[in-house]
């Protein structure tokens, strides 16, 4: 048990001085800009479709349970605010983030960890190329870019699948149910969340190329690193988001 | 008095030109606080020596070329290469050290999502941001020519076979034009006749391109064709040294192994 929780505070130590690392080497060159775009393309455009299927089923569904208690107390009116408002705040980042940290820390973690046992790693590093900068600085800047930038589509397709959502029962012209949208929302409704998204973004990147990038020698570790990754960034979009609504409480 | 002076000058410029361009003093690394693999490792090469590493699994080999290009830090000794102290030398100091040594990993360590122009292009433009793209293409060729594999400049990795991929591997550390090669087990893995086949390449590598290189291997076929020496490592010391056909009559019945 002691054990256990020495080797958790170490972790905790190492992943720091990675982090750590990650601020020092983003602003030394060589930049690697095709890396770095060729890393948003895989995280972000090739997310998109799952994020989208996603983000769509979550504003019907969220639409379809809400309704009847709405109906209840004569309130259906701000079905269309109420949808937009806990898509935006707080369902969409969430889901979407933990979509990422499924699909895209893993996916980083088990890169990085191959790499790792392969040499390919050391491989770089003997031919005298930084493999933190080519490596971890694209990875995790293209993280911390793309994972808002899906969130926002998340946020715009659960919208419409809301939209459709109200459609089921009844018909409610597209721009009026916008423009009741756009009447319930506030400019600091929109902010915090998309701060938070950024922090999502970063650690789903920083989480997975630690993982990856501290595996173990043998081919067991790369599993392990997927999966420790997809666990860890789950539990840390959690813990960053309980600590963004306490943030955002405070302050607004 | 001028002849005194010119005869010390020749001295001094046969030392230099007889330094050893790596040389390894009372080398210890241990792992995991008790595994000792090196215990006190001293080894020299000269320029355009191929030196032939011989030991069992897990005697030391791998760590000691891994200890010489900053991949793993020693607990104790002294690593020279090219005169200079590999472990006072900062970071930038050693990557420029490690462009004038290349190294051969026995899997070959090819960058799989990368096809092998890209392998090869990626090294070179690493280090040199200023060539055109038709530079780059024309020395890739080049290095691909040297191992005999043109045809296989746009194939993945994992299309390649084994020797293919060694070839290849090779070829990306040829692309930097290194003056010193590390090959840690260049023909593990291969069958008898592709083994003879990457034997033959180093030592044509060492003609063409006049390099010094250690070769770490337990193909005594390998040892024989390209070993000017061989250092015998067991148990983390340097335990025989001499020429393949000194050591092939050694009486020592541990050196001898390796021959029968």
């Amino acid at each position: 048990m002691i054990l256990s929780l020495k080797n958790t505070f170490a972790e905790i130590g190492d992943a720091t001085l990675f982090a750590k690392r990650f601020f020092k080497e983003v602003f030394i060159p060589p930049y690697e800009t095709k890396e770095f775009l060729k890393q948003c393309y895989y995280i972000g455009y090739k997310s998109f479709p799952l994020v989208a299927i996603t983000g769509f089923i979550m504003g019907l569904v969220l639409t379809l349970q809400s309704r009847p208690t709405l109906v209840e107390f004569g309130a259906e009116s701000w079905l269309p605010g109420m949808v937009a408002l806990s898509l935006i705040r707080e369902i969409a980042p969430v889901i979407t983030a933990l979509i990422c940290a499924g699909k895209i820390s893993s996916g980083i973690g088990a890169e990085l960890g191959s790499m790792k046992v392969t040499e390919q790693i050391d491989a770089m590093e003997v031919s005298a190329i930084n493999p933190y900068n080519y490596l971890v600085v694209t990875r995790i800047l293209a993280c911390t870019l793309m994972v808002p930038i899906l969130v926002f589509f998340a946020d715009a397709i659960g919208i419409i699948g809301g939209y459709v959502g109200i459609n089921i029962h009844g018909d409610v012209n597209f721009y009026r149910y916008l423009s009741q949208i756009i009447q319930s929302l506030e400019f600091l409704d929109v902010i915090p969340a998309t701060i938070k998204t950024f922090f999502f973004g970063f650690f789903i990147g920083m989480i997975g190329c630690y993982k990856g990038f501290t595996a173990a020698n043998g081919t067991e570790s790369v599993g392990r690193a997927a999966n420790s990754a997809v666990v860890t960034a789950s539990l840390t979009i959690f813990i960053i988001d309980m600590v963004a609504v306490q943030i955002t409480d405070l302050f607004f | 008095m001028i002849k005194e002076k010119e005869n010390t000058d020749e001295t001094k410029s046969k030392e230099k030109k007889q330094a050893p361009i790596i040389e390894i003093k009372d080398l210890h690394k241990t792992f995991g606080g008790d595994n000792k693999v090196l215990k006190g490792v001293n080894l020299t090469v000269n320029k355009g020596e191929d030196l032939v590493i011989l030991g069992r699994s897990g005697s030391g080999k791998s760590v000691t070329i891994k200890c010489i290009v900053g991949l793993i830090e020693p607990d104790k000794g002294e690593i020279k290469v090219f005169g200079e102290n590999v472990l006072n030398l900062d970071k930038n100091e050693l990557n420029k050290m490690r462009v004038r040594i290349g190294f051969l990993f026995q899997s070959a360590a090819l960058y799989d999502s990368m096809s092998v122009r890209e392998n090869l292009a990626f090294t070179l433009a690493a280090h040199k941001r200023d060539l055109s793209a038709e530079e780059i293409e024309n020395e890739v060729m080049e290095a691909l020519e040297n191992v005999g594999l043109q045809d296989a400049v746009d194939k993945m990795p994992a299309e390649l076979s084994g020797g293919m991929r060694k070839r290849i591997g090779l070829a990306r550390t040829l692309i930097l034009k290194p003056e010193i090669i590390l090959y840690d087990e260049p023909t593990t893995g291969l069958d008898t006749i592709t083994s003879r086949e990457i034997s033959e390449l180093i030592l044509d590598i060492k003609h063409k391109q006049k390099t010094s290189s250690i070769i770490i291997t337990h193909d005594m076929a390998c040892a024989k064709l390209t070993a000017d020496r061989i250092m015998v490592l067991k148990e983390g010391v340097i335990h025989a040294e001499g020429t393949y056909e000194e050591l092939e009559k050694d009486e020592d019945e541990w050196v001898r192994s390796f021959f029968e």
